[in-house]
């Protein structure tokens, strides 16, 4: 799935893009390589979504959002993926999965972290969502979190190192 | 803290948390942007980073596009055996988050690695040092782009 090449890459820059003028150009002399190889990578690594995104990925405590909820729906099968792109395209919502259901105990099978400044913010961008996402008719809950234990962000391992 | 961000580093946290600009001098686009010089764009993306409002200036990575295995699994768990059991789940290496949420389901955690069948042994290892039932959740489709918060600007 990721070159060589691309994996470097993404090793140089997964902890943070030099601030400087020229960002790429600096990364690209630690790589060995040129300024236009690493602007078009990157832009290959987002367009085929290995990238999300590229910006400042900021701190949710620091800025105020510190509430959040995993809202999770029941939604038909053969409506799914469309209404996960709607849902996932929210700023409110920082990671949208289907998953499987796992009956009797567990009937919801689309889930979507959404943060808020305060759980009242949390339930409000919900209904909002599903809304205009076409499915607030359909069984669904917000299951907020109370005590965090562990957050690490999705990082790339170097080889060897793991 | 916010309250200590000005208009222009609302402004440029706004517009820099997707789409920053993959061009030969990304700084100065955006600056063109938003009124501001290059050097000043520098300087306040230097500071938010200082001050841990931003955690970083780079990429947001899929975590299914980078490869290795990775589920969401959860437990019900009973509250007087919550700390124990969450303890315990941290142990594993392949545990990257661990929350508890209000349900049922009270212990929530996503794990992930890179070598094959390291999440089923930590999976089968919590249930076998637990005695509680995991509910294993793989991602089955990804939609998100990831979260992006707008600040008021006055």
């Amino acid at each position: 799935m990721l070159t060589d090449e691309e994996r470097a890459l993404i090793l140089a820059v997964q902890d943070g893009l030099p601030v400087v003028r020229e960002p790429y150009r600096a990364v690209a002399e630690r790589l060995g390589t040129t300024e236009e190889r690493v602007r078009d990578l990157l832009r290959a690594l987002l367009a085929r979504g290995v990238i999300k995104r590229l910006g400042a990925v900021p701190n949710h405590i620091a800025l105020g959002f510190t509430a959040n909820g995993m809202a999770v729906w029941d939604v038909p099968d053969d409506r799914v993926s469309e209404v996960g792109r709607r849902v996932g395209g929210f700023p409110e919502v920082s990671h949208c999965y289907r998953r499987p259901r796992r009956p009797p105990d567990w009937p919801y099978n689309l889930f979507a972290m959404v943060h808020g400044r305060s759980r009242p913010e949390v339930l409000a961008a919900v209904e909002r969502i599903a809304a205009e996402a076409g499915i607030a008719d359909l069984p669904h809950t917000v299951l907020f979190s109370r005590r965090q234990f562990r957050k690490r962000g999705t990082r790339l391992h170097a080889p060897g190192l793991e | 803290m916010l309250s200590e961000l000005d208009k222009n580093d609302r402004l440029l946290l706004n517009r820099i948390q997707s789409g920053f600009p993959v061009t030969p001098r990304p700084f100065l686009d955006v600056g063109r942007e938003l009124g501001m010089t290059e050097d000043d764009v520098i300087a306040r993306v230097r500071r938010l980073l200082e001050t841990g409002v931003v955690n970083r200036l780079g990429p947001v990575l899929s975590p299914t596009a980078v490869g290795g295995e990775r589920t969401l699994a959860a437990m019900s768990v009973p509250p007087e055996r919550l700390e124990e059991v969450a303890a315990l789940v941290n142990s594993f290496e392949a545990v990257s988050h661990n929350y508890e949420r209000e349900h049922h389901y009270n212990l929530w955690f996503v794990l992930s690695a890179e070598e094959p069948g390291e999440v089923e042994r930590a999976l089968a290892a919590i249930e076998r040092e637990t005695g509680i039932a995991v509910m294993n959740l793989p991602a089955l489709e990804e939609y998100f782009l990831g979260v992006r918060f707008q600040l008021p600007t006055g």
